[in-house]
């Protein structure tokens, strides 16, 4: 502190300012007019964008209220959560599989999981749930038995992947390949002193993961894993292609009828926001909870 | 006693322990010195197989560590049995490697449940113990990052004796902390060896060695260059290479 106190101040005086330039002085601050002019501008586009959503007669939003919470909307919504949810549990059960595979220190398990990952990255969604949906092209009969011996029993493939089990596989083998690179992403971020120190303590190796790194590589895993999540519930509108009843495919059918497209657009579109928020929010709680011991 | 017998370690082509040989007498505090890269933790990781040694053999108690014998071959133990050869050598490494998402207390009664299957309960009660042992009573339910860096180093000192080790090892424990923390730690060690512990500890603190070492231990290019207790070692070295490193670090 190089102020001058002043010779006159007593006691009584408040104490000089530590923050200011000084007595006497008053601070302008610069002006800003690019900042106004920026503002204003952005404010005039999102009034114009504003009334057009009120006024243009094309959004229709007496179609969107009507049809926003109609019987056959809320059922596709609830399969939308179903693929999302089947999805997420099986992708990420697969992922918790595939990442210590591809950090296993077996050769073999490494170069399987790290082909998987590879061909289910590589392969668009859309093009692999076509694949599975015409399974029944490439073997018309599927068996369980001795590798390349006799089989015990046999399931015709039309009746064992019907268009929602190739959804689910579809997506559950895509969401596989990404979890893995998540939960992966997580592991190696756990410093490797703490399998050390594990080590050096006797700790059995299936609870040194379980206990020591888990814990740890879940707070590098959860928000990208909110993120595949919320991509996820937004993939599902991909199987629209095999015809099944989710969000998307519903809205196209409505609108396939009354060729109301916009405001049946807009009704997809709101839910999946919803949707999306609701996630968003979740997310945030989850993150808390284990966040244990990582703040003062 | 530990018995370290021609013991190798090569990382590649590059020879970091070149023969070295070792007795740690039950009850003993050996305290190894030596220039940075001398091969000190590569040492101290080889006693309780956190490394793989190339070469040599080192036995705890007069059990082979890592291996089995029968005949003039060695087969290397399942890593089930030498977590339990670990179980009984305490480790406390430099950067402590607390688990931050435990609280100190469950630090410290990990490995008795884990490891020796004590019930939780009793294991809490034992842990709860040895914290107010390194003077950390208070310090129960305090998660490593709101503790000082003296203090976690404590905590990893309990959380080592808690499996009631034959041996422990410390890997430079006073290196990674603030100068006015080293010496709560060096309290704790000097407790320890008072009470008996076998103890071998890598360490720069010279005068920690004189006071509480039975041996030094001076190690130079992977070698033992020379051992002996205190007063002659670090005040009458015979070697150039000792005298050479103490007046760099006296």
């Amino acid at each position: 502190m190089s102020l001058q106190t002043p010779a006159r101040s007593p006691s009584a005086d408040p104490p000089p300012r530590t923050d200011g330039p000084g007595p006497g002085l008053v601070v302008v601050p610069a002006r800003r007019p690019g900042r106004w002019i920026l503002a204003a501008l952005v404010l005039v586009l999102v009034a114009q964008f504003g009334h057009g959503l009120v006024t243009n007669p094309g959004w229709d939003w007496s179609a969107f209220a009507g049809y926003f919470f109609e019987r056959s909307i809320m059922h596709a919504l609830l399969v939308t959560l179903e693929l999302t949810a089947a999805g997420a549990v099986l992708g990420f059960l697969g992922g918790i599989v595939l990442a210590p595979m591809r950090l296993s220190r077996n050769p073999v398990l490494r170069a399987v999981s790290w082909t998987y990952i590879w061909i289910f990255r590589s392969v668009p969604l859309i093009v692999q749930l076509l694949f599975w949906a015409n399974l029944g092209y490439l073997y018309d009969k599927l068996q369980l038995g001795v590798p390349f011996g006799p089989g015990f029993v046999s399931f015709e493939t039309s009746g064992l992947v019907s268009s929602m089990g190739a959804a689910l596989l579809g997506l559950a083998l895509h969401e596989a390949a990404y979890a893995a690179e998540i939960v992966r992403g997580g592991i190696i971020s756990v410093d490797p002193g703490q399998l050390q120190a594990a080590a050096s303590l006797g700790i059995p190796r299936l609870r040194q993961f379980r206990r020591i790194v888990w814990p740890q590589a879940l707070r590098a895993i959860l928000p990208p894993a909110a993120n595949e999540l919320i991509n996820l519930l937004k993939s599902t509108s991909v199987v629209y292609v095999l015809a099944i009843g989710e969000l998307f495919y519903q809205v196209q059918v409505v609108y396939g009828r009354n060729g109301r497209v916009v405001p049946l657009l807009m009704v997809a579109t709101v839910w999946y926001v919803i949707l999306t928020a609701v996630l968003s929010v979740l997310q945030h709680y989850v993150e808390r909870r284990f966040a244990r011991g990582a703040v003062r | 006693m530990i018995e370290l017998r021609d013991v190798h370690k090569s990382f590649g082509p590059h020879e970091v322990l070149n023969g070295v040989d070792l007795t740690v007498p039950a009850g003993s505090v050996t305290v190894v010195i030596g220039p940075s890269g001398s091969g000190k933790s590569t040492l101290l990781r080889c006693v309780n197989h956190l490394e793989k040694l190339s070469r040599g053999t080192v036995r705890v108690d007069g059990e082979l560590i890592g291996y089995r014998q029968s005949g003039n071959r060695l087969y290397e133990l399942s890593e089930r049995l030498i977590l339990r050869q670990r179980a009984r050598i305490g480790f406390v490494f430099q950067n402590f490697h607390l688990f931050p998402h435990l609280t100190a207390l469950e630090n410290v009664a990990e490995a008795p449940v884990a490891t020796l299957r004590r019930p939780r309960a009793e294991a809490l009660r034992e842990s709860r113990d040895l914290l107010a042992r390194v003077g950390l009573a208070d310090k129960a339910d305090a998660y490593p990052r709101q503790l000082s860096g003296g203090q976690q180093q404590r905590v990893a000192i309990a959380r080592a004796l808690a499996l009631r080790p034959k041996l422990v090892l410390f890997d430079e424990p006073t290196s990674a902390l603030d100068p006015e923390l080293v010496g709560e730690v060096l309290d704790v060690l000097r407790d320890l060896a008072r009470a008996g512990t076998t103890m071998i500890v890598v360490t720069h603190e010279i005068g920690f060695a004189r006071e509480v070492a039975d041996t030094v231990v001076f190690l130079d290019g992977g070698r033992v260059v020379e051992t002996g207790p205190p007063a002659q070692v670090l005040d009458a070295p015979r070697h150039d290479r000792t005298r050479a490193f103490l007046s760099k670090v006296l």
